[in-house]
């Protein structure tokens, strides 16, 4: 929340914002919450063909404390959500997930006695992605979407400090097919 | 890397190095404990959700709890509501590097309970598409392997022929990944021409990619010191802990299932089983990398002996039919029906069978009752057992160690927590 | 092969075995609970059989009012290339099984998974706790009594 709590509500706060929101979509470093199957996907979406660095996302951080938004690839069991959630309340703000697949959207083709049935019931998401698995080039276009959403001043939990008290900035996030 | 000071007794050994400090300070033994660390569920480089509790007297390991559990997806207890069907695209989800290989293994369980046989083109298709999806899981395992030492180039190198791979599965399948190209009594498609000539560019141009991938690690001193010697097993500890695959050929001992107990038409083809001495991350490496080679040589026999033919068996009652036919005839249309909807019709009985996988026996058993869904599916899964070796391996290792025997062990934790 | 296994457990057993059954090839044998590990270890270290891996261990629910439970030791040869089936089965009311630990090291963690899906205890195991579900789980997931979607608000889920 650093620059928000320091500057307060001035005026020339919008076009900073606008310029402070730029420069925080250009870099955006992925935390990989990489699980089973579409964790294999989200490799390759860093690896050669479908290069996500040339989005901005020069790096993956392995480590919560210096990432901004956390990809949970995979199937999430009950016995991870603990581990996630802890990995999530971990990351500094302003902080953005993106729920990658079916199974982490919905609990996906298991409805079973293990799996939680979208990690939207104990994560708060900004973006789905809709696949099993995704292909790369889905998820470099989510990353695209996040980015023109944290454009729009537009985000939901624990970002929502990221439009400071503007009323007007309805929160709504977006599917992505 | 045995230090001497390990026969004294730690406690003198410590208040001795104070003591000789002339230091004014004195405690009692604040440096007793050992300390516990926890290589958590997330981390870079466990593959996968794989817990491990290292116990650590400084640098060196002295116990290990490995805890799994972490991506358990009740696979066992769905099967039980599935119809046999139904479960394939389950299976692309065991081990997911190398998806074509677990549903030729199911497909072939199934069709050992059911009592019928692929017609021979499937059969060398599905021959062919195993020893693809092996390549794919090894080079996988390559690269990681060199991720983990230190070697990021050639975990590029290697997911850009993975790449390649990616697109001959597209082309032949439909989906780069998971792939579900199996069905009971043969495949769902026949290959195309264009898929075939892929396939032959891709493994014409694979020695000479592979080799350059090899020539950065191969006689790196950096990769050898880190693995050679490190993490060994002995062969009688392999054989007791039910460790298969490349780790247990790797410990030289000559099994292999392919050999052992032919499947699919594998006992016509001119292949060599790697087999190295050692028992070390450096042995299991190598045996991985034979093996790319071996499989190589196995795609370009198959692709020129293949028969024509259909490749759906002609089971009625067992064996879904032809689209075109369902569309317009009438018992065709009735059996779609009931197999679709009720499943195929096994007899009481049951029935275990098991395939090499790129990382060790994948085994399916199935206890039927008469229904078109299974009563009890057991999976029998490689890396479940071969993570259970693991305490073994890290006995007397260093901490920065760990990682590099992880990944020559290769465990996917898909198939480990089913 | 299969003649002459069956041939010598019975020689060395005689009424120990049960049962025993061929389906597509691969022959099944049932003996009671309080033999098993005796068989396992004959099979083991028998000169001809030498059946010196244990490839798999699982439990199985039949749901009948009588022995409900049992547990099945898949093992291979790897001088013969060859498997055999071994079954037994237990009451529901006392599940409890002798530990082949001490044949097999590897049947640690396969006995420790059919404790967690069936509640069968092995006694003499060295580590018997949970492997897949949290340790605090008290429902036993594979049997048929268990529903497939679970009992809501038997595992722990964090706040959002």
């Amino acid at each position: 929340m650093g620059l928000e709590s320091a500057l307060g509500d001035s005026l020339m706060l919008s076009k900073l914002e606008d310029a402070i929101n730029w420069c925080r979509k250009n870099s955006l470093f992925p935390m990989p919450m990489g699980i089973s199957c579409c964790a294999i996907e989200m490799m390759a979406f860093a690896g050669p063909r479908f290069d996500s660095s040339r989005f901005g996302s020069e790096v993956f951080r392995f480590s919560p404390r210096q990432a901004d938004v956390m990809i949970v690839a995979g199937t999430t069991t009950y016995k991870m959500a603990r581990v996630v959630r802890k990995i999530y309340d971990q990351m500094p703000d302003p902080k953005w997930v993106i729920a990658m697949g079916a199974c982490t959207s919905s609990g996906g083709m298991y409805r079973t006695y293990s799996v939680v049935q979208g990690i939207d019931q104990f994560l708060p998401v900004d973006l789905y992605v809709a696949g099993c698995p995704p292909r790369p080039d889905n998820l470099l276009h989510a990353l695209i979407t996040l980015q023109q959403k944290i454009q729009r001043r537009e985000s939901k939990g624990s970002t929502l400090a990221l439009a400071g008290d503007f009323p007007q900035h309805k929160p709504k996030p977006p599917v992505v097919a | 890397m045995e230090t001497a000071t390990h026969d004294i007794p730690r406690k003198t050994r410590i208040l001795q190095a104070l003591e000789d400090q002339h230091t004014s300070v004195s405690f009692t033994d604040p440096l007793e404990n050992d300390l516990i660390l926890n290589m958590g569920p997330q981390h870079p480089a466990t593959h996968g959700v794989l817990r491990l509790l290292v116990r650590l007297d400084g640098e060196t390991v002295i116990a290990c709890v490995p805890e799994i559990g972490y991506l358990h997806r009740g696979y066992e207890k769905l099967a039980e509501s599935c119809t046999y069907h139904e479960f394939i695209p389950h299976t692309d989800r065991l081990d997911y590097l190398s998806p074509l290989a677990n549903n030729v293994a199911y497909v072939l369980a199934v069709e050992k309970l059911l009592g019928i046989e692929a017609p021979p083109r499937a059969q060398y298709l599905r021959t062919m598409i195993a020893e693809l999806a092996r390549i794919s899981s090894h080079l996988m395992m390559m690269g990681s392997i060199g991720m983990d030492v230190g070697a990021l180039t050639v975990w590029m190198w290697t997911f850009r022929e993975r790449e390649k791979l990616y697109d001959i599965f597209e082309s032949l399948v439909g989906h780069r990944f998971t792939t579900s190209y199996t069905r009971i009594g043969g495949l769902v498609h026949d290959m195309t021409p264009e898929a075939e000539s892929m396939i032959r560019k891709f493994i014409e141009d694979f020695p000479e990619n592979l080799e350059e991938s090899e020539k950065l690690i191969n006689k790196n001193r950096i990769f050898i010191e880190r693995t050679d010697g490190v993490g060994v097993i002995s062969r009688e500890e392999a054989i007791d802990m039910g460790v298969t695959g490349p780790c247990l050929r790797a410990c030289g001992v000559n099994q292999d299932l392919r050999r052992t107990n032919p499947y699919l038409v594998y006992n016509k083809l001119d292949f060599d089983v790697a087999v190295f001495d050692g028992g070390d991350s450096l042995a299991r490496y190598y045996v991985r990398l034979q093996e790319m080679k071996e499989s190589q040589k196995v795609v370009v026999q198959l692709l020129d002996k293949m028969p024509k033919g259909e490749i759906h068996a002609f089971k009625p009652k067992k064996v879904l039919p032809k689209k075109e036919r369902v569309y317009t005839k009438m018992e065709e249309l009735i059996h779609d029906f009931m197999i679709v909807n009720f499943g195929v019709d096994p007899p009481v009985g049951e029935v275990y069978s098991a395939v090499e996988a790129s990382k060790g026996e994948l085994g399916f058993y199935f206890y039927s009752n008469g229904d078109g869904h299974p009563w009890r599916m057991k999976i029998r899964s490689p890396s479940f057992v071969n993570i259970q070796a693991l305490p073994m391996m890290l006995r007397k290792a260093m901490i920065s160690d760990v990682v590099a025997i992880i990944g020559s062990l290769d465990p996917v934790m898909g198939e480990a927590d089913k | 092969m299969n003649a002459r296994t069956l041939e010598k457990l019975n020689k060395q057993f005689g009424n120990g075995i049960l049962e025993s059954n061929e389906f597509r090839g691969e022959l099944a044998v049932v003996v009671p609970p309080e033999k098993i590990v005796e068989v396992c270890r004959f099979l083991k270290e028998d000169p001809d059989l030498r059946f010196e891996m244990l490839a798999d261990l699982f439990g199985l629910d039949m749901y009948s009012p009588v022995k409900r439970f049992g547990v099945v030791y898949n093992l291979y040869s790897l001088k013969n290339h060859h498997r055999i089936r071994i079954k037994t089965f237990v009451e529901e009311s006392h599940p409890h099984v002798q530990t082949v630990t001490g044949v097999w090291s590897t049947a640690n963690w396969h006995e420790r998974e059919t404790f967690d899906m069936f509640g069968i205890v092995f006694d003499g195991h060295p580590d018997l706790r949970r492997i897949y579900m949290p340790d605090e789980f008290e429902h036993y997931p594979l049997r048929k009594d268990f529903p497939l979607m679970g009992i809501p608000g038997s595992l722990y889920l964090p706040k959002k």
